[in-house]
């Protein structure tokens, strides 16, 4: 066909209510349909992944945060042959509470009321618990008292409804004398071997130190740099490699940074395995470019006419840019800073090569402890065979999601508040 | 404790050499108004007293802590204990570091007499060497501090030397991601070159048998074949996962960018950007705790052979969930690209929306989507958690999607965990994986790069 021959004289106009035409339309019409509701099912379904997530973490993890407890009548005068409350308390009461030997008045209470095999009701640490409530209120040792102590994991997990047959008629044996309680434990704790004794405590002091290493060593690197590149860099080689080099390494797999962590800090400058310190430059180098990229997009976003203005009042370049760029840019910068931490403070990959993943059961006390931070205690509890430590898994992994959640929630409000829009 | 003690007081007197500076240079300003001939702020004049006080000193302190070592163990070598010392120089450098650690307080008990012998001698060369540094670095505060301070004079450049200054900071922190690349680039290629000098390259990139627990002897290993790895990796990360997240992501994105209500998106958007957010440990323990059991039981109920509890497709598909919002935010970005003009032009001429998705908006925004694509490809092969918990330690070649596989990043993380010699080709060849990652990845995101651009230039 010739698309330059005039139209055909005798063609039949076409008949748009005809049956044929009115059918095709209908056809295309629900094909237009079909392809909208594909479009709204796969948000649907991305979405809907979210929530089953979160459903499925919260409904393992918030049962992590409760934990199953027995009645213990200790009758403290008989067993310790009439020991007064002062003893216990000021900066004795320590040292006393040793000598005392609570573990084994409290493994002889709970024979006479449970029998023989009683203390294989009972999670293993459970006897430090009295001796943090002697410490509380050293009263009670002169007195006869009923104290609640946590039961062991299988009883714990069969009791939330989860657990061996076996343990399931434990749990109907004890019947009413079983009764859940909040697990304080687990927010004051550091790992353990016992899922009843486990904490978080350690993790979440292990993380906070590491994420200030990061911190105070991305943010000023990431920030002068963001500056000189969108402020100063003149156009030459050096500066394209340094723009070639960030925006590789904000795409390098995270693991690699613990790879050169390893190489490096470890193997060449000797640091100490497992630090935060080594933990935190590793995470400090892999935060760094997201930094500077945010940190370029606010300064560029600083209009120009804020530049001239202060040169045309006789500032220097440099006054220009630390009193007027960067105040001006500062909250975009915060922002991208806020969601370059939250992304490190998830990372697990990096911090597995430099050795973070031992069993660390004292929080850390410096930066150069061995330490372990919350998502490397997530991977750890999530390899143990001991059912009791899914529903801590999921609470640790809880944990994490509110600091994240609080993290970047911070970031928006930032956004909101602060960023100028010119 | 007493190094970071000495920090503090470094920058206490950096903090009075600033003060003491300031107030010089105010009283210029106050004597000089008629002349009108002090140069610069009082501010920066503060700021060159104390740069002068603390940089000398940091610098002494940087180039001590190297040297300083050797210098201590050269003190402790001429005391009498050093003489029992055996000549190896093996034995000697343990014995030496053993001391080292007690003496400094790393280290409580020593295994080995001699090093018991030789802590005094350490602790005794260590405090006199540690108070020497302490000293010259508190006189070099002094010094410079009071040099620069003698310097100030109303002429004095000093807002134009902190400039300076503060500029080489500048460039220096630039240049830290550039060293960053170096050192990556560096470690990776030094490592695995050690490790391809025992293992041949051939054999690791196009061996097909990988099993590195079985390697026994210093030379002519076996056991190094990365082809199971790499085809693993491609399964999970650039098959089953994009499986899902292409047209997941895709869609979702023409339905945000075409369809949606204002409010809808602004609901919606955020809450997809979430699935990017969520730490990928999380994702990992999601895939092995309900996502893989449920696979397994559904491909036993079919009846499929070598279900395994850790699959591929749980890794995969968790995967590509977390790779949604990555496609969706890039096809976005594509499609906006693409002028109104050709979609007026559609609509025009009485096409439907959907027609004008399909017909006109994708193949125009196509290379950028692909772009966007090979991004998430990379991210996706060199996700490590997820397939670490989820997809399995057993090189299978198989493309069985319910069967267990293992990846280059698993692997990477199972040879370098546990215990370590650092220099058994089993240590060394993660570092030889890395370098292979490293190098694609790289490329990926080249070439995705590469076309994005070519892609937004068509339309400029």
């Amino acid at each position: 066909m010739n698309s330059t021959t005039a139209i055909e004289k005798d063609r039949n106009p076409t008949d748009w209510q005809g049956d044929v035409m009115q059918k095709r339309i209908r056809r295309r019409y629900a094909s237009e349909r079909r392809f909208k509701y594909l479009g709204l099912g796969a948000i649907i379904l991305s979405a809907g992944f979210l929530a089953f997530l979160l459903i499925v973490m919260v409904g393992n993890g918030f049962r992590g945060f409760t934990q199953t407890e027995l009645p213990v009548d200790i009758d403290f005068p008989a067993m310790t042959g009439g020991a007064s409350a002062s003893q216990f308390e000021g900066v004795n009461g320590q040292a006393n509470l040793r000598t005392l030997g609570v573990k084994d008045i409290v493994n002889t209470s709970v024979e006479i009321q449970y029998g023989e095999d009683g203390r294989e009701l009972f999670s293993s640490g459970a006897w430090q618990g009295v001796s943090a409530a002697i410490l509380a209120n050293p009263k009670i040792v002169e007195t006869k008292t009923i104290i609640y102590m946590p039961a062991n994991s299988e009883i714990d997990v069969a009791y939330k409804g989860d657990g061996t047959a076996e343990a399931e008629k434990k749990v109907a044996e004890l019947g009413d004398q079983l009764s859940t309680a909040f697990n304080w434990n687990f927010l004051y704790n550091s790992d353990a071997t016992d899922p009843m004794q486990v904490g978080i405590w350690g993790a979440l002091k292990g993380s906070l130190i590491t994420m200030f290493i990061t911190l105070i060593i991305a943010f000023p690197i990431g920030v002068l740099s963001a500056l000189y590149l969108e402020e100063y860099a003149p156009t030459n080689r050096l500066t394209d490699l340094i723009e070639v080099s960030i925006n590789n390494l904000a795409a390098v797999p995270s693991i690699i940074f613990g790879l050169l962590g390893l190489a490096v800090f470890l193997n060449l400058f000797g640091m100490p395995r497992s630090a935060a310190l080594v933990g935190g430059l590793t995470l400090a180098l892999m935060t760094m470019p997201v930094i500077v990229i945010s940190g370029r997009n606010a300064v560029k976003a600083v209009p120009p006419s804020i530049r001239e203005a202060a040169l045309g009042i006789g500032a220097s370049q440099m006054q220009v840019v630390f009193h007027h760029v960067l105040p001006l840019a500062l909250p975009g910068i915060l922002t991208g800073t806020i969601i370059g931490m939250a992304r490190a403070l998830g990372e697990t990959a990096p911090l597995l090569m430099i050795g973070m993943r031992a069993f660390i059961a004292t929080p850390p006390s410096g930066i150069a402890e061995p330490a372990t931070v919350l998502p490397v205690q997530i991977f750890l509890w999530s390899d143990e065979v001991n059912r009791g430590f899914v529903e801590k898994t999921s609470a640790a992994i809880i944990v994490l999601l509110l600091f994240l959640l609080t993290m970047n929630a911070l970031a928006i409000y930032l956004r909101n508040r602060f960023e100028t829009r010119w | 404790m007493t190094n970071s003690i000495l920090f503090l007081l470094i920058f206490f007197l950096g903090a009075i050499a600033w003060f003491f500076g300031r107030v010089k240079a105010t009283r210029f300003v106050k004597s000089n108004t008629k002349k009108g001939g002090v140069h610069s702020l009082p501010n920066y004049h503060g700021w060159y007293v104390a740069l002068w006080a603390i940089g000398p000193a940091l610098l002494f302190l940087l180039i001590w802590s190297a040297v300083s070592p050797a210098l201590i163990t050269d003190a402790a070598l001429v005391s009498p204990a050093a003489e029992q010392l055996p000549a190896d120089p093996f034995a000697r450098g343990a014995i030496l570091a053993e001391a080292r650690s007690i003496a400094s307080g790393h280290q409580v008990r020593a295994f080995n007499p001699l090093s018991q012998s030789m802590v005094e001698p350490y602790r005794a060369a260590l405090s006199y060497y540690r108070m020497l540094g302490m000293i010259t670095a508190l006189l070099l505060v002094f010094s410079c501090g009071a040099f620069a301070w003698l310097k100030l004079k109303p002429e004095l450049r000093a807002r134009t030397k902190i400039e300076r200054i503060t500029m080489m900071a500048l460039l220096l922190a630039s240049l830290i991601a550039t060293i960053t690349t170096v050192g990556i680039f560096a470690s990776l290629i030094f490592e695995s070159a050690r490790f391809f000098s025992m293992v041949s390259p051939i054999d690791f990139l196009f061996g097909t048998e990988w099993n590195p627990k079985a390697v026994a002897g210093p030379r002519g290993e076996t056991g190094f074949g990365a082809i199971p790895l790499f085809w693993g990796t491609v399964f999970i990360g650039a098959i089953i996962a994009m499986i899902v997240a292409i047209p997941l992501g895709l869609m979702s994105a023409i339905y945000l960018t075409q369809y949606a209500a204002p409010k809808f998106r602004a609901w919606m958007k955020p809450i997809l950007e979430v699935l990017a957010g969520v730490p990928t440990v999380v994702y990992g323990y999601f895939a092995a705790l309900t996502v893989a059991p449920a696979l397994r039981d559904f491909a036993v109920s079919i009846g499929l052979s070598g279900a395994s509890s850790e699959s591929a497709l749980a890794a995969g598909v968790v995967m590509g969930i977390m790779i949604i919002p990555f496609v969706s935010s890039m096809a976005d970005d594509s499609i906006a690209a693409v002028p109104s003009a050709m979609r007026d032009g559609s609509l025009a001429m009485g096409a439907t929306k959907s027609e004008t998705i399909k017909k006109v908006l994708i193949p125009a925004a196509l290379p950028g989507v692909v772009g966007g694509v090979l991004l998430a490809v990379s991210r996706a092969i060199g996700e490590t958690m997820i397939v670490v918990m989820a997809a399995g330690l057993a090189a299978n070649m198989t493309a069985n999607p319910f069967s267990s596989v293992t990846t280059v990043t698993t692997q990477i993380v199972q040879l370098l965990t546990g215990d370590q010699e650092f220099d058994s080709p089993k240590t060394l060849a993660a570092f030889a994986l890395g370098l292979v990652l490293f190098i694609v990845t790289l490329l990926l995101n080249l070439i995705a790069l590469r076309v994005v651009k070519k892609y937004r230039e068509a339309y400029e």
